[in-house]
C-alpha cells in the first residue's frame, strides 16, 4: 500500500495544520478552565499556572540545547504540559512545587524518551504522580472556594472517602466549580467549553472521553453504594479530575491508541481503573493513575487493534 | 603481586558489578533506603562472595563439570546461612530491615557469576582478591545509591539531618525512586564514559 | 480460609507489591528479556510455572521435613536445592515429552533457578503463612495461590514493559540512556502509576 501513494502534479491544496497550531489551540482551549480556577481560588492559582508554564518551557529549552536537538519550545507542547500540570495542583502550594513538578514532567516524562511525539506517558501526569508521592501534604490540602486565603477544605471525593456526608454541595455547585479541588478541575462548565472547541475543530475525537466518562458512571452507579445499582453516578462524574482527565489528559496524541477501536478500549480501561481506585483504593481520586496505567498499556492495545491491511490475512 | 592488585581494583571501577555488569540488582534496589542498610547488605554480600570464591577455587579440581552449578549453589547457600544466622544473633534490627533479601543473596547473580566466571578457573590468591574487589565494588555502589536515596528521601545521612528546611522527596524512599536513581546513575556513567548524549 | 483473603492476596501480589516494580525480585531477567514481547511472554510463562511448582514443593518440604526435625535454619539451603533439582527435572521431562514447548521456554528454565523471584516467593510464603512454627489454616492453598498471583504480576509487568520497549526502538532516545537506563526509568514511572492501588480496601 505504501508504494501506491501517488503524488500528482501541482497545484496541491495545502491545509494550514501543523503541530504547533494544534498545540496552541489546545493551550487556548484550556484558558476558560484556568480563568475559572483563578476566579474561584484567587490570584495564587494564577501564579502557580505561570510558574509551571515557565519552568516547563525552560526545562525543555535546556534539554534541547544540551542534547543538540532542534529547539522546539515555541510549538506550545511544553506550554501545554505546564498548564495541565498546574491544573492538577491545589492553588495554595508553595511555588517551588510547580517548578519541581514541571522539571520532572518534561525531563522524565518527555525528554528521556526523545522529546515531542515519542513520550510513552502523559508528561503532566508523570509530574503529578511524582509530586503526589513526594509531598502528599501539599498535594492534598485544598483551599475553600471563594475564600482566597488558606482556609483548607477537603475535596468532595476525599470527604466521601472519609465517610462524611455531603449534604451542602449540590450538583450545580459541582458543575460550576464551587468546591475544593485542584485549580483546573473544579469548573466543569469551563472545561466543557474548552472541550467543545477541540471536538469542533476535530483535534480530539469523542471515543476516549465518552467511553471513559460513561464507564466510570456505569461502574460507580452499580457499585458506588452499599446496595448494587444505587450509586450516585452524577456526583462521581462531576467531582474529582474526571472531566479534566477525560478531555485533556486521556486524549494526548502520543500516549494513546491510534485506532477508534483501540481508543474505546483505552477509554473503558481508564474508566474502570478510575472507578475502582475511587471506590476501594487508598486515594480519593484515581484519574491520573488510571490514565498513566492505560498509557503504559497503549503499545499493547495498538498492536492488537491495528487495522488490517486490505487483502492481507 | 601487580596482577593481584589488578584483580582487586577491577571490581571497584572497571567491572563494577552494579554499574558496569548490571548484576545483582534486586538487593541493591530493595535495601538501599538508608545508608546503614546499604552497608549491612554490602558486608554480608562481601562475606559470601569472599567465602564462596575461596572454597570454589580450592575445590575446583574435584568438582565434575556437569554438576558444578548445583555444587556452587550449595557452597554459596552455606555461607549465606552463616551470614544470616550471624546477623540474626548480633544485629536483629538490621536483620529485620533487610528481611527476605538476606536469604536472597544465594541467588544474587554477582556471587554465582564470580564463581562460574572467575573462581573456578583461577588459583586461591587471585580468587580471593577478585572476590574481595567485587564485594567492595558492590558495597561502594550500594553506599552511593543508598546515600542518594536516604538524603533525598528523608533529608538525612545515617540518621543525621544535614540541612534545615529541606523538604524530603518521599518518592526516593519508595520503590519507584530506587528505580529512578539507578536508571539515572547508569545514564550518568554512560555519559562519563562516552562524553556524548 | 475465605474469599476475602484470596482477593487480598491477588490485589497485593499483582498490583501493590508487584514482584518486579515494588519488590525488585526477578529484576535482572525483567530488564534483560523485556526487549521484545514474544520472548518476554515465554519467559513469563516459564517463571509462572516454576514459581507455582516451587511454592507447593517448598511448602511441603518446610512443613514435613524442616519443621518436625527442627531444621528451620537450613531453609535457604534446602529451598534452593529443591528448586534447582525440580527445575532440572522438569526441563528434562519437557524436552522428552514436548520438544515444541521446550523450544518455547525450555532455554529459560535453567536461568530461572537463579531468578530471585522463585526463592523470594518461597521464603515469603513461609514468612507469611507460618506463624510461630505453625501453619495458618489453608496455608498450602494460600502459598500456591500467592505463587500464581506473583506469576501474574510478573507477566503483567513484563508485557507492559516489552510493549513499551518495542515502541522505543523507533524513538530518538538520548544515547546515554539507551537500553538499561531507560528501562529502569520506565519501570520507575510504571511503579509510580501502580501506586494508585496502594491502600486497597474492600
Amino acid at each position: 500500500m505504501r508504494n501506491k501513494f501517488i503524488v500528482s502534479g501541482s497545484p496541491h491544496i495545502h491545509k494550514q495544520e501543523s503541530v504547533s497550531r494544534i498545540m496552541w489551540t489546545v493551550a487556548f482551549s484550556t484558558v476558560p478552565a484556568g480563568i475559572a480556577g483563578v476566579i474561584i481560588f484567587g490570584l495564587n492559582a494564577l501564579w502557580v499556572i505561570l510558574v509551571a508554564v515557565i519552568a516547563a518551557v525552560l526545562t525543555e529549552a535546556v534539554f534541547e540545547i544540551w542534547t543538540k536537538n532542534k529547539i522546539t519550545v515555541m510549538d506550545g507542547s511544553a506550554v501545554n504540559t505546564g498548564i495541565l500540570l498546574a491544573y492538577n495542583l491545589p492553588s495554595n502550594v508553595p511555588l517551588w512545587l510547580p517548578i519541581v513538578g514541571a522539571v520532572f514532567s518534561i525531563a522524565i516524562g518527555k525528554q528521556v524518551f526523545g522529546g515531542l511525539g515519542q513520550n510513552i506517558f502523559n508528561p503532566a501526569l508523570v509530574g503529578r504522580v511524582f509530586l503526589m508521592a513526594s509531598w502528599p501534604k501539599y498535594m492534598t490540602s485544598f483551599v475553600k472556594p471563594f475564600s482566597y486565603d488558606a482556609v483548607t477544605s477537603a475535596t468532595p471525593l476525599a470527604a466521601l472517602k472519609e465517610g462524611r456526608i455531603l449534604e451542602h454541595i449540590s450538583y450545580l455547585d459541582l458543575f460550576l466549580g464551587k468546591r475544593g479541588g485542584c485549580i483546573g478541575e473544579v469548573c466543569i462548565l469551563a472545561l466543557l467549553i474548552g472541550a467543545a472547541v477541540l471536538l469542533y475543530k476535530g483535534y480530539i475525537s469523542w471515543h476516549i472521553p465518552v467511553t471513559y466518562i460513561f464507564t466510570t458512571a456505569v461502574f460507580t452507579y452499580i457499585f458506588g453504594a452499599r446496595q448494587l445499582f444505587q450509586g450516585d453516578w452524577l456526583f462521581h462524574v462531576l467531582s474529582g479530575g474526571l472531566i479534566l482527565g477525560a478531555f485533556f489528559m486521556a486524549t494526548d496524541y502520543v500516549a494513546t491508541p491510534l485506532t477508534a477501536k483501540g481508543q474505546i478500549i483505552f477509554g473503558i480501561g481508564c474508566g474502570l481503573l478510575t472507578a475502582v481506585i475511587r471506590l476501594w483504593g487508598g486515594y480519593p481520586e484515581g484519574a491520573s493513575y488510571a490514565i498513566l496505567m492505560m498509557n503504559a498499556a497503549t503499545p499493547f492495545i495498538d498492536r492488537y487493534t491495528k487495522n488490517r491491511i486490505y487483502g492481507v490475512k | 603481586m601487580k596482577s593481584l592488585i589488578k584483580e582487586f581494583t577491577k571490581g571497584i571501577i572497571k567491572e563494577n558489578p552494579t554499574f558496569v555488569l548490571v548484576l545483582g540488582l534486586c538487593p541493591t534496589l530493595a535495601v538501599s533506603v538508608s545508608v546503614a542498610n546499604g552497608i549491612g547488605m554490602g558486608i554480608a554480600a562481601t562475606f559470601v562472595l569472599l567465602g564462596s570464591s575461596i572454597i570454589v577455587s580450592l575445590v575446583r579440581d574435584f568438582i565434575p563439570d556437569k554438576i558444578r552449578i548445583p555444587c556452587y549453589i550449595v557452597i554459596i547457600a552455606t555461607f549465606v546461612t552463616i551470614a544470616e544466622l550471624c546477623m540474626k544473633a548480633y544485629s536483629p534490627a538490621l536483620d529485620r530491615s533487610l528481611g527476605i533479601y538476606v536469604p536472597l543473596i544465594v541467588v544474587n547473580c554477582i556471587v554465582l557469576g564470580r564463581a562460574e566466571a572467575f573462581a573456578c578457573k583461577n588459583n586461591l590468591a587471585s580468587a580471593f582478591w577478585d572476590g574481595l574487589g567485587m564485594g567492595v565494588g558492590f558495597t561502594l555502589a550500594l553506599i552511593l545509591i543508598s546515600a542518594i536515596r536516604e538524603f533525598l528521601g528523608s533529608g538525612q545521612i545515617l540518621g543525621h539531618t544535614l540541612f534545615k528546611g529541606f523538604e524530603p522527596v518521599f518518592v526516593f524512599g519508595m520503590p519507584s525512586g530506587a528505580l529512578l536513581v539507578i536508571g539515572l546513575l547508569l545514564g550518568f556513567f554512560n555519559l562519563l564514559k562516552n562524553r556524548k548524549i | 480460609m475465605n474469599l476475602q483473603e484470596f482477593l487480598t492476596i491477588f490485589i497485593s501480589a499483582v498490583f501493590i507489591y508487584n514482584v518486579i516494580l515494588s519488590r525488585f525480585l526477578g529484576l535482572c531477567s525483567f530488564i534483560a528479556i523485556s526487549k521484545e514481547t514474544k520472548p518476554a511472554l515465554a519467559m513469563s510463562g516459564a517463571v509462572m510455572f516454576v514459581i507455582v511448582m516451587s511454592s507447593a514443593i517448598t511448602w511441603l518440604v518446610y512443613r514435613f521435613l524442616l519443621l518436625p526435625f527442627n531444621l528451620t535454619y537450613l531453609r535457604t539451603i534446602s529451598f534452593i536445592l529443591v528448586i534447582a533439582t525440580s527445575v532440572q527435572l522438569v526441563e528434562m521431562v519437557i524436552r522428552k515429552v514436548s520438544p515444541q514447548l521446550y523450544r518455547a521456554f525450555g532455554i529459560y528454565l535453567p536461568l530461572i533457578t537463579v531468578n530471585c523471584a522463585v526463592l523470594g516467593v518461597a521464603v515469603l510464603n513461609i514468612d507469611m503463612f507460618f506463624v510461630n512454627g505453625k501453619q495458618v489454616a489453608g496455608s498450602l492453598y494460600y502459598s500456591i495461590f500467592q505463587g500464581v498471583c506473583v506469576g501474574l504480576g510478573y507477566t503483567l509487568a513484563m508485557l507492559l514493559m516489552s510493549g513499551i520497549r518495542e515502541r522505543l526502538e523507533l524513538c530518538n532516545v538520548p544515547k546515554a540512556l539507551k537500553d538499561f537506563p531507560l528501562a529502569f526509568i520506565i519501570a520507575s514511572v510504571l511503579s509510580l502509576s501502580f501506586m494508585g492501588f496502594s491502600g486497597f480496601k474492600f
